[in-house]
């Protein structure tokens, strides 16, 4: 067994009159791929969020890599972070979006050599040259000087998994990544997660994707109402749930 | 027989005429032929027009006009921005007084302002920083200060709705994506926020430095020597009135015409990555 990467224990985050996550506990190591599936409004996008402190949580802990997210532990306290130390904290994670949200102003070369110039301080010549090799290898060699807008909503969604990976991060959280997208252009996404899944990246994914978490997922974790319902191999989960409430789910998407 | 109704091939095609607007138009041509008889008849010396349009005085006063426009319009930029992003800061204290700066600098008339700053020296007689150095006030508010100061912050007042406008315009997605990548609150204002915000804030800031160009000749009540200062003085000697206002007026048209060509260049710059109609002029 490999190391863990990801630990989240009692995650709460609660809005003014709602509880979007209630206790959610999750380990994940090095090299897993876990999806993350459920009806919506269950809680899974924000547990992902989470995950790379787009939301804060109000109770609880997660660590990534060791450290603990947000803080910093002085004895027996808890200091919060500075901005500059959660941003460098988000450093180590890649975050990929339903809405692609790639940068409009810039190339899809310049999108995945933003982060790694500017913010890892990369030399611009190697970012470069390492952006040229992500692009190559989601399959737009050809599309390096294109902008966003002249670009496919599946292209656009390559780029940014690019992008994510120009900031060679230890871990991915995909917020359903092909949600946004005309089918005809779901699998081309999938082909290149399924390709970084067996290439030994951490993936958090959060999806309706049946196929996808039965093909590449090594595990499954059901969430409704703010708890994660059932988790285990993706096998089991999807084929064989112990939870009444996860098997209609799996039941009601493959139909 | 009855199937002839439906061929036209070999008919004769007639136009419509458009009545109402052949009238309008002729209507409108012949107002402006009666403005231009009227300016052709009435008694300018078109020839002092000419004249003064070189003059030394004049161009001195074009020059400061410009000076003006640009210093005080650097101020109102930057203090724009920077008020802006106080006010969407999420420090209460920063929000507060940007709120409070835009109220009071947006609400009182920019001559007013001008007059406040130019007779400062009444309340307070000498400026500095205590302790280490001062000065007389009124050796350091020229009408050159006054004006810029007057003119500039009552500028950073509008500006700094315009940006805060583009800044809101932009995606909150795009704020994540940055903050995704690790990027910090100025480096993602900076690189990723403002280039975009840039778009939406361009056409309105043309427009207030044109605006700016012709709120310059407020500073004539201060004695800044900008164009129409130097028109008035030249005609309260030669009594040329209108002949040096229409100096004014080219200038000041000149000035405009240049910087709306201008503003056509610096948008299409900041149109990159859009496929919208570029900007137009």
């Amino acid at each position: 067994m490999s190391e863990i990467l990801v630990k989240a224990i009692d995650v709460t985050k609660r809005y003014a009159n709602f509880t979007a996550l209630d206790r959610v506990n999750l380990e994940i190591r090095k090299g897993e791929v876990c999806c993350i599936i459920g009806p919506s409004g269950s809680g899974k996008s924000t547990f992902l969020r989470c995950i790379n402190m787009l939301e804060r949580i109000d109770g609880g802990a997660i660590w990534v890599g060791g450290e603990l997210l947000g803080y910093r532990r002085q004895g027996d306290e808890l200091h919060e972070l500075r901005d500059a130390e959660i941003a460098r904290q988000r450093r180590h994670t890649g975050m990929v979006f339903q809405r692609f949200n790639l940068f409009p102003h810039l190339t899809a070369l310049e999108n995945v050599t933003e982060g790694p110039i500017h913010v890892l301080k990369e030399d611009r010549k190697a970012a470069v040259a390492h952006a040229r090799d992500l692009l190559a290898r989601v399959g737009l060699a050809d599309k390096m000087d294109h902008y966003p807008s002249e670009l496919s909503g599946g292209q656009q969604q390559r780029v940014a998994i690019a992008r994510a990976m120009g900031m060679r991060p230890d871990l991915i959280l995909f917020d359903e990544p092909t949600s946004a997208l005309d089918p005809e252009l779901v699998s081309e996404v999938l082909d290149v997660m399924k390709d970084l899944a067996e290439s030994g990246m951490t993936m958090v994914v959060v999806t309706h994707e049946m196929g996808f978490a039965r093909g590449v997922a090594d595990t499954v974790a059901f969430m409704e109402s703010g708890r994660i319902e059932e988790i285990g191999p993706a096998e089991k989960v999807l084929s064989n749930p112990d939870s009444a409430r996860c098997a209609a789910f799996v039941r009601a998407v493959h139909k | 027989m009855s199937e002839d109704i439906y061929r036209t091939s070999h008919l004769k095609l007639r136009p419509r005429r458009h009545w109402g607007r052949m009238v309008a138009a002729g209507i409108v041509l012949l107002l402006l032929a009666a403005l231009v008889r009227a300016f052709a008849t009435g008694k300018i010396e078109w020839s002092y027009v000419g004249e003064f349009l070189f003059a030394p005085a004049i161009l001195e006063g074009l020059v400061n006009t410009i000076l003006m426009t640009f210093s005080a319009m650097l101020i109102g930029i930057v203090l724009g921005v920077l008020f802006a992003i106080m006010r969407i800061s999420e420090n209460p204290v920063l929000s507060w007084i940007a709120t409070g700066y835009v109220w009071i600098f947006r609400g009182a008339p920019a001559l007013l302002q001008l007059l406040l700053w130019f007779n400062l020296a009444l309340v307070f007689p000498k400026i500095g920083i205590p302790g280490l150095m001062e000065w007389r006030t009124v050796d350091v508010m020229t009408p050159f200060v006054a004006a810029m100061l007057a003119l500039g912050i009552q500028q950073g007042a509008y500006t700094s709705e315009v940006v805060r406008g583009g800044l809101l315009s932009v995606d909150s997605g795009q704020y994540e994506a940055a903050r995704a990548i690790g990027m910090g609150q100025l480096m993602m204002l900076r690189r990723i926020v403002l280039p975009q915000a840039m778009r939406v804030i361009l056409p309105p800031i043309g427009n207030e430095v044109i605006g700016m160009v012709k709120i310059t000749s407020l500073a004539s009540v201060i004695q800044y020597s900008e164009i129409l200062h130097n028109a008035q003085i030249v005609y309260y000697a030669n009594t040329r009135v209108l002949e040096l206002l229409l100096v004014a007026s080219f200038w000041y048209l000149a000035v405009v015409s240049i910087l709306s060509v201008l503003q056509m260049y610096v948008e299409r710059h900041f149109a990159r990555g859009t496929k919208r109609p570029k900007a137009t002029g």
